[in-house]
């Protein structure tokens, strides 16, 4: 193994995990809101790229120019989740804990089956688009375009996300109602807008992340949930309650995916990530950045 | 108070008495192989649905990482068998006590970490064993292990001509869970885990040994869940990764119990009857299209009873016992 192998594997390794740290972020946004993990956070991710490419198919839109597309769909998609189900389910008196992971779990079986019935079990890919393909050269490491796309994506929607947290009424509101929803309803904001609109923001970010994956991922209905469980660990890992968790916690499961790889066999990349999730939590029980 | 918790006890045995009696006489009538085969496998989740109760519903430690220990009980049999030539009763066992013993290896890092944090912990490590047993050549990897027929025989449990000697297993399964689960709720370990479960600091403080009723509720779960696998192992004579430690069997061991109700004594029982049938008729007369008709039939149903039934079916029974009384 030479150092030139493992800077490149280490390269595409960050790529990587900065998109899984866009795939999680959704995630942990929404549990950061309101303590409610989307168990059917996968299935989003596979409408996203189905989205993306029908779009392609149909009306020959690159995925690049579809992304906020998706992502305005995924925006309306995941209000009407939390309209239709989550709102229901977070106001359970017995068991919340269990009927949240079992509503939105059987949504996600419902997605599957619905992805099934209209789009077939099919792969499906998207063939020739833009950026599909091509690599760059940087100092002698050769890195995928689409996936130099998607962390460059994934960068700018952190820090549009860290913006509007932190500087807009909105995102005022949002952290408002995260810290107390009973006071923040007293000020007059409604704790059920506020929930939509953070469910679809959520689905707007696995929507972009969606997108830039249709570039370079087989598409079919089950694609969801091995993201799934990384997006789960990723949250996790960075600690529940932190966006920047996320950020960082991808980056971290990416590269730990990229080193395991490298030590061994490639249908075994996915334990390092498992088992550094473990040490990382035997020695520090709420995750790297969490706040419960 | 205390007369009508020994009345309720005793009453609930009784039923369970009756309801094993008549399940028991339900062959002699039933002759049918896909009717049977459908009995057969709803006993079989309500033995695994009220191991996994134990430590899920009435200690509340939530694992949908069970897949676990009714895989390793389904391999330690399985490779005792065919590697070995051990009967299969000796694996069930063998199989058993490992999966305790790891239960408790696992618990003793993993019980410091609360929520979600245990939750996806329970995943990953099922997760990491499905991944080392498919790339493990000598248990078979990712292509698993037939278990080789020689035809009926007790002494081996393998049974090519009828069901009905596994469909007796079965029921013992069931009702030993159940049983165990009975005893339990009223010995002091269900004390302790009910305490555990509402509020584990209080429970400390009040001299309740947290850590080790979480170990004891580990160990019983996992015992059962792997006499489970063991036997699965048996019927359907061959074993993979995927199918005995995949992910979807934990959350399958798991929705009976959260169906039917979650740390209840009947829960595991009646969601097993209503959600095992249904998948089975779901998937052989809507799902052979293979256009996954019975998925979105199967996850509606799972959305509408977890969001109408937050206390799980059980409750339309009490409901009903308390208006009787009024």
């Amino acid at each position: 193994m030479t150092a030139e192998t493992i800077i490149q594997s280490l390269a595409s390794g960050l790529l990587m995990g900065l998109l899984y740290g866009l795939i999680a972020v959704g995630l942990a946004l929404i549990f950061g809101l309101m303590d409610v993990v989307n168990f059917a956070h996968g299935e989003f991710l596979m409408i996203a790229m189905y989205a993306t490419f029908f779009l392609f198919a149909f009306f020959a839109i690159d995925p690049l120019l579809a992304a906020p597309l998706v992502a305005a769909a995924l925006f309306v998609f995941g209000a009407l989740v939390y309209l239709l189900i989550v709102r229901f389910a977070v106001r359970a008196k017995a068991n919340a804990g269990m009927v949240q992971i079992f509503s939105t779990f059987g949504l996600a079986i419902v997605m599957r089956g619905l992805a099934q019935f209209f789009f077939t079990p099919d792969y499906r890919s998207v063939t020739h688009s833009w950026l599909g393909g091509k690599t760059v050269s940087i100092a002698g490491i050769f890195l995928p375009v689409p996936q130099l796309a998607g962390a460059l994506v994934s960068i700018l929607a952190f820090g549009a996300l860290y913006f509007f947290i932190n500087r807009t009424d909105f995102g005022r509101a949002l952290e408002a109602t995260r810290e107390d929803a009973g006071a923040v309803a007293l000020v007059g904001i409604d704790k059920n807008r506020v929930f939509a609109l953070g469910w679809g923001l959520g689905a707007a970010l696995v929507g972009l992340a969606g997108a830039i994956m249709a570039m370079f991922f087989y598409i079919y209905p089950d694609v969801g949930a091995s993201f799934a469980l990384i997006a789960y660990v990723t949250v996790a890992l960075g600690g529940f309650g932190s966006v920047f968790g996320a950020f960082a916690g991808g980056i971290i499961v990416g590269l730990v995916e990229a080193s395991t790889a490298l030590l061994l066999p490639p249908s075994l990349k996915s334990v390092g990530i498992y088992a550094v999730y473990l040490l990382v939590v035997f020695i520090r029980p709420r995750g790297l950045f969490g706040s419960i | 108070m205390d007369t009508s918790f020994a009345q309720r006890r005793r009453r609930d045995l009784i039923i369970a008495a009756v309801f094993a009696v008549l399940a028991a006489l339900v062959p002699l009538f039933v002759k049918d192989v896909y009717v049977q085969n459908i009995m057969v496998l709803t006993l079989m989740y309500a033995a695994l649905s009220q191991s996994w109760n134990i430590l899920s519903g009435y200690c509340g430690q939530i694992s949908l990482g069970h897949a676990l220990y009714f895989g390793l009980g389904a391999y330690t049999t399985t490779l005792l068998f065919t590697k070995f030539g051990v009967l299969p009763w000796f694996g069930m066992l063998g199989g058993g006590l490992i999966s305790a013993l790891i239960a408790m290896a696992l618990g003793y890092p993993c019980f410091r970490l609360r929520g979600h944090y245990f939750v996806i912990a329970t995943i990953v490590i099922a997760e990491i064993a499905l991944l080392l047993f498919q790339n493990w050549n000598w248990a078979g990897a990712a292509l698993g292990i037939d278990v080789p027929v020689h035809g009926d025989s007790w002494l081996r449990f393998q049974f090519t001509r009828s069901k009905l000697p596994y469909f007796y297993f079965a029921l013992a399964l069931a009702c030993v869970a159940w049983l165990v689960t009975w005893w339990l709720e009223d010995s002091k370990w269900g004390y302790w885990w009910r305490a555990v479960k509402d509020n584990p600091d209080a429970a400390e403080s009040l001299g309740v040994v947290v850590f080790n009723s979480k170990m004891g509720a580990a160990a019983v779960s996992a015992f059962l869940t792997a006499v489970g696998g063991a036997f699965y192992a048996q019927f359907v004579s061959y074993i993979d990764p995927e199918s005995v430690m995949g992910f979807q069997f934990s959350l399958l061991m798991a929705l009976p119990a959260v169906l039917g109700g979650i740390g209840t004594l009947w829960g595991p029982v009646l969601g097993a009857i209503i959600l095992i049938p249904l998948t089975e008729l779901t998937r052989s007369f809507i799902g052979g299209s293979g256009r996954g008709v019975d998925l979105i039939v199967y996850g509606t149903l799972i959305v509408l009873i977890s969001l109408a039934r937050p206390e799980g079916l059980v409750g339309l029974f009490s409901r009903r016992r308390k208006g009787a009384v009024q």
